[in-house]
């Protein structure tokens, strides 16, 4: 397939590796943000064809796992009401909440509906007038202009049934406080999709402050050990810097028009990543002029009590401390099948993808 | 969680779906379980031997590229029984119709049965019909059972008994054609594409398959996949299973479906591919017998039978790394069959 096979080139990639082990010396810790990658890496079975001295980590950049819990809780008193229907993209569908699932409201009879789209929701709530439609608006720079156009749609189009529950963060104050809680990374394998809205900007104090490079990676195996290629070379050569990998599709100044209705539409907010606990001026809310569309503010529930699970160490893997292995709930009590925490619910979460394609040394 | 109600995830042909056999059915029915669960059972009367399989269709939409609900009724059961070994003789058609469903998408409905019965060789000898209320259910369900006359030479080979390392796995075809084609009439409507179902019955091609080469094992990929059959062979087992990517093919609209839609191909549901493991010695005339089929044409080798890893299956990627493969864990894709 043209665009992929070009990324997928076995001649290429030997290339690469051949230009890796050349260059690479000295231990390395690379972390890679976004659970695309996360995913990508363990499905083409990254890992195994890389030199020891490099150790790649899961980061935080997995959206479904970074949302608390309380946040699924908040859904579910929102799809035991009358007459509301919950639109959420699928990875959410089995988050464990702090007695119930999304899932196992369904099979109650709640009216829960898996989209690919926000558009999809908003058709519904033109189409279904009797329903109140509440879209989970979950993501990071990548999904929140969707959800912004969708609300500017709504409001133009005078709906008075469609409702944003948003847990949006934006990814930067994460990959900061990972540094400040002191996790050692040598460099970061950045998002590639989040870049294509924000562009290359947001990373630049991390090789200013605390001499990490940066290099913005796409999605295929040629992007990805090309860049880890990069960042083995910034440090072999001492020079962190931030570098766009993923040229086919990141501008230094990203998507102006996607920033611009996120700005017009959200506000932000200091917000919960589960595992990193508050991070200031980490969330978005949708803000005060469109508060019509806000499941927040227009729908009075009582949530219940957040309860977590003891054992789950799905924070300090977030953080890149520990790895799956090393949770003793991991491939015991908690699998694809019962999951605990939602690293393991998640596909693009680490737990999830170290057990689809890793559960062994190969 | 405890599960305490049914999900559609039970109904995957996944993990949680075996657990449901085997926690509820098979303690109540007191099923013997085989080497393998298969998809048919195979009778036994003094020296002969019957293999016998049913199987019921919900698939949601009705008509689809490359089919409908009758079709896919025909086709399923057929290729659950020619997997077993056997030459698939009768079958027989129940539908549950709900109220108001237009009489002539029933008759285009039989009338592809009637055809692909014909095709096949086999005959629809006995039925049933009921109509529920609107809402009761959803336009047109419908459940086919067959048997098929087994050869006492083949009657292990649908319980996996005669794998052995060294053997060759081999498919028919293309992966992931039925599960996107669905997919596609289902939730993409607004895109265009040629993308159609490979459903058909396999009876033929495998008939062909048994005269000329030893045969292992067989399986069709329906739902779950290539990799739910992958690891339904050498679970628990004393072997492994190792494919190699670059050897699957998937069609280029397909994959592009898959890529925009984050299915990985390998876990999509096919209706007209089979998994079909023989004797090295036999693997590349199998493949030519394959090849020169209309529903071969495209079929390879695409992995080996080794106790490097026992009871894992191990994907060498197209990039050369490896990688376990496993079972999904829910639902996919409900209603795809």
């Amino acid at each position: 397939m043209k665009y992929i096979d070009e990324y997928r080139n076995k001649v290429i990639i030997d290339k690469i590796l051949e230009e890796i082990n050349k260059w690479s010396k000295q231990r390395i810790k690379l972390m890679e943000v976004c659970g695309g990658h996360t995913m990508s890496i363990q499905r083409f079975g990254i890992p195994s064809l890389l030199p020891q001295n490099i150790q790649l980590l899961s980061g935080p950049g997995c959206p479904v796992c970074v949302t608390d819990r309380s946040y699924i809780d908040h859904l579910i008193a929102l799809c035991r009401l009358d007459n509301v229907m919950i639109c959420t993209y699928g990875d959410l569908i089995k988050v464990p909440g702090s007695t119930s699932t999304l899932e196992r409201e369904r099979a109650s009879g709640r009216n829960i509906k898996i989209v690919y789209s926000v558009l999809d929701a908003l058709q519904f709530a033109g189409t279904h007038k009797d329903l109140k439609i509440v879209f989970a608006g979950i993501g990071f720079e990548t999904t929140t202009p969707a959800t912004a156009s969708a609300i500017l749609m709504a409001n133009k189009e005078n709906l008075s049934n469609f409702f944003v529950l948003s847990a949006h963060k934006v990814m930067p104050p994460a990959m900061s406080a990972l540094i400040d809680e002191g996790v050692q990374i040598d460099g970061y394998i950045s998002p590639g999709h989040v870049s294509t809205i924000t562009g290359s900007g947001i990373y630049e104090p991390f090789p200013e402050k605390f001499n990490v490079g940066c290099v913005i990676s796409g999605f295929e195996p040629v992007d990805l050990l090309q860049s880890i290629l990069m960042l083995v070379i910034q440090k072999e050569t001492g020079k962190a810097k931030v570098e766009i990998q993923y040229k086919r599709a990141v501008k230094p100044e990203g998507n102006l028009k996607a920033k611009a209705i996120i700005n017009q539409v959200f506000e932000m907010r200091d917000d919960w990543w589960r595992g990193l606990g508050i991070l200031p001026e980490s969330g978005l809310g949708i803000s005060s002029e469109f508060e019509k569309f806000d499941a927040e503010k227009q729908f009075k529930v009582e949530i219940e009590p957040t309860r977590e699970d003891k054992g789950c160490i799905c924070g300090e893997i977030l953080k890149g401390l520990k790895n799956p292995k090393d949770c003793k709930l991991f491939n015991k009590v908690c699998s694809p099948y019962n999951p605990v925490g939602a690293c393991m619910v998640s596909n693009e979460g680490a737990c999830h993808a170290y057990y689809k394609y890793r559960r062994l040394e190969l | 969680m405890k599960q305490d109600k049914i999900l559609l995830g039970h109904g995957s042909g996944g993990k949680l779906m075996h657990e449901l056999i085997e926690d509820v059915f098979f303690p109540a029915f007191s099923t013997q379980q085989t080497a393998f669960p298969s998809d048919s059972a195979v009778l036994t009367l003094e020296n002969k031997r019957l293999s016998f399989s049913t199987d019921s269709f919900v698939v949601d939409p009705v008509f689809f590229p490359g089919g409908n609900i009758g079709k896919l009724a025909v086709c399923g059961t057929v290729n659950d029984i020619a997997v077993s070994g056997a030459i698939p003789m009768w079958l027989s058609a129940a539908f549950i119709i709900e109220e108001g469903f237009p009489l002539n998408d029933l008759k285009e409905i039989v009338k592809s049965m009637a055809d692909e019965a014909r095709k096949a060789g086999i005959k629809i000898v006995t039925g049933d019909t009921k109509v529920v209320n609107k809402g009761q259910c959803d336009k047109i369900f419908i459940n086919t059972a067959g048997i098929g006359l087994l050869d006492i030479k083949n009657e292990n080979i649908g319980n996996g008994s005669l794998i052995k390392s060294g053997d060759k796995i081999l498919i028919n075809g293309t992966i992931a054609d039925h599960g996107m084609a669905i997919m596609k009439s289902r939730e993409m409507k607004h895109f265009e594409s040629n993308i159609v179902s490979d459903c058909a019955c396999l009876n033929h091609l495998i008939a062909k398959l048994s005269k000329e080469c030893e045969i292992h094992f067989m399986r069709d990929a329906t739902r779950g996949g290539l990799a739910t059959v992958t690891v339904e062979i050498c679970q628990n087992k004393d072997y492994g299973v190792e494919l190699i990517e670059s050897q699957i093919s998937v069609n280029e609209e397909v994959r592009g479906f898959c890529e925009l839609l984050g299915f990985d191909p390998m876990y999509v549901a096919n209706e007209g591919k089979f998994v079909l493991i023989v004797a090295e010695k036999d693997s590349e005339k199998a493949l030519q017998i394959m090849k020169s089929d209309d529903l071969g044409k495209q079929a390879a080798i695409i992995g080996t039978i080794n106790d490097n890893y026992k009871g894992l299956a191990l994907l060498q990627t197209s990039i050369g790394g490896k990688r376990i493969i496993d079972m999904p864990a829910g639902e996919q894709l409900p209603r795809i069959c």
